[in-house]
């Protein structure tokens, strides 16, 4: 299964090396990412695959909800079918 | 590839504009619990709602999570009970808490369906089951109930507006010590419909196979956001804008029905397509139309905009969805709504407005708080004016007033929760005593006759 990975907060160093130490910490491979500052706000978008590791999609909402406060910054994980539900024909 | 700002639209919409799925709601059949005593019935009803309804709520869980989608509400509709309890007199209460019961084991929001449909004419048990509903609504926390007094094939059925409305004040005096809160758990519908997964007015049509998923989204905040970006388009670009917004709104809804109705092993059902509002600010349809420029929702124009967005809502989510079904339109509960709230609060939006409103848009009178001292008949009348909206139109009208105790014009209640919080709105002075006396049925319109 993928997921899409969105990172929304005030940019600070080490923002992406935490996301991405706790994504490979839990055999989660990344296909794919995107980073910028839009509107002052540090954006990361990551798709990532899910299919090598012992995670639900639910355990790693919980998992990156306890990072997202050790950061500071909002952390979403969403079943990428949700977006192609709604961008695709 | 999703572009980056597809995904970042789609993020935002939870994120800054409340977007949710409203409800999955679980209908289920109970035309196969019907035993030769009201125990056991009772039992066999609790026992297959409890089993089919498990994992709902842990799988509306799962889902939201997954999906990072918040689904508000889990809910329960039942066959109409009164179709259960019918060889049973007298014993409709204890088969309610029953059902209250089996709602609390299976942890749902609210279990829809201790209704009866007496468009057309009334059985002496079906009498007998609406003569229940008042004390059921008082002793029970989780039912939801409703009667279905008129359609546009069979009329209006005037002797069932006159007891509903008694039936409404009765209700009211018996939850007075919750500012009538049983009265918010109760509709009156005209053309109701069988799949409908909101409450108060779901239940599970007879029509409908054993265990069905309906999901009802919402997303009031994503269409305003949308009209926000674009404040001197004309109402055509209105109008597809809105469209596409709903659209996408449905298809979430759609992926959530589709997953939840495989996970439960239920048919899928339908989506229902409404804008449904919450109390918090940014969820309102009322600030949707001032948005699209009134000033303040009730005032002149107010008809238009809404007859606009309802009709954008039903094309855009057509195309997003299989089936569609239910109520499906903008609704405008007034307690519910941040913006209608603050409209009625400044005398704006009145019931005679809200009735013009109801003739364009998908539901009728709902959640309207108005002086406890009205009478019987003049719920009855409200009730009968808007089943004729209904009737004559084709579509389906419903009325949820709370007539609150000791309560006048200009006070304020608070429901709380979703429920939100209204300011109590004036009745006509006039009675409608003699025409409600009078009973009997109003005929169906003449292009009701189709065949």
């Amino acid at each position: 299964m993928k997921a899409i990975v969105t990172v929304i907060g005030k940019d600070k160093p080490g923002i992406i090396a935490a996301v991405s130490g706790m994504l490979a910490g839990h055999n989660i491979n990344i296909e794919d990412i995107s980073q910028t500052v839009l509107q002052g706000n540090f954006t990361m978008i990551m798709l990532v695959s899910m299919d090598r590791s012992r995670l639900s999609i639910t355990e790693l909402s919980e998992a990156t909800s306890a990072l997202s406060h050790e950061v500071g910054v909002e952390i979403h994980v969403q079943n990428e079918e949700i977006f192609n539900a709604i961008h695709k024909i | 590839m999703l572009s980056k700002n597809e995904i970042l639209e789609t993020v935002n919409m939870v994120r800054q504009e409340h977007f949710d799925v409203r409800t999955i709601t679980m209908g289920i059949s109970l035309l196969d619990c019907i035993r030769g005593d009201a125990e056991s019935t009772a039992q066999a009803a609790y026992e297959k709602i409890c089993r089919r309804a498990e994992k709902l709520v842990s799988v509306g869980e799962e889902l939201s999570a997954e999906y990072g989608v918040p689904i508000v509400n889990k809910r329960i509709s039942i066959t109409p009970a009164s179709l259960i309890t019918s060889g049973f007199r007298g014993k409709e209460p204890e088969f309610a808490r029953w059902l209250d019961r089996a709602a609390k084991e299976t942890g749902v929001d609210f279990l829809g369906g201790y209704s009866a449909l007496v468009h057309k004419g009334m059985t002496p048990s079906e009498e007998n089951f609406l003569r229940s509903i008042p004390q059921v609504l008082a002793e029970t926390e989780k039912i939801c109930s409703s009667v279905n007094i008129g359609s546009t094939r069979a009329g209006i059925n005037m002797d069932a507006v006159r007891m509903v409305g008694e039936l409404i004040m009765e209700t009211a005096a018996l939850t007075a010590d919750r500012s009538a809160f049983g009265c918010a758990k109760f509709v009156a519908f005209c053309n109701a419909v069988e799949d409908n997964p909101f409450m108060a007015g779901a239940f599970h049509g007879v029509g409908e196979g054993d265990c069905v998923i309906h999901v009802g989204v919402s997303g009031p905040g994503v269409v305003h956001h949308a009209i926000r970006q674009i404040p001197d388009a004309d109402l055509m670009t209105v109008a597809e804008t809105v469209k596409k917004t709903a659209f996408k709104i449905t298809r979430v809804g759609q992926l959530i029905a589709t997953e939840a109705a495989r996970r439960l092993g239920a048919e899928q059902g339908i989506v229902d397509l409404s804008l449904a509002p919450t109390p918090v600010m940014g969820d309102s349809v009322g600030h949707i139309l001032e948005e699209m420029g009134i000033e303040t929702v009730g005032g002149h124009g107010t008809t238009a905009a809404l007859a606009l967005l309802n009709d954008a809502v039903k094309k855009g989510g057509t195309m997003a969805s299989s089936r569609v079904g239910g109520l499906s339109g903008a609704f405008i509960p007034v307690s519910e709504d941040i913006g209608m709230i603050q409209a009625a609060g400044k005398g704006v939006l009145t019931l005679s407005k809200l009735e013009a409103m109801t003739a364009v848009c998908s539901v009728g009178i709902d959640m309207v708080a108005i002086p406890g001292d009205c009478t019987a008949a003049t719920v009855s009348a409200i009730i009968a004016d808007e089943a004729a909206i209904g009737m004559v139109n084709n579509k389906t009208t419903a009325v949820r007033v709370i007539p609150v105790p000791g309560k006048k014009v200009g006070d304020f209640v608070e429901f709380g929760g979703l429920l939100g919080s209204a300011p109590i709105i004036a009745v006509k002075p006039s009675s409608a005593e003699r025409f409600i006396a009078r009973g009997g049925t109003i005929p169906a319109p003449i292009h009701g006759n189709k065949n």
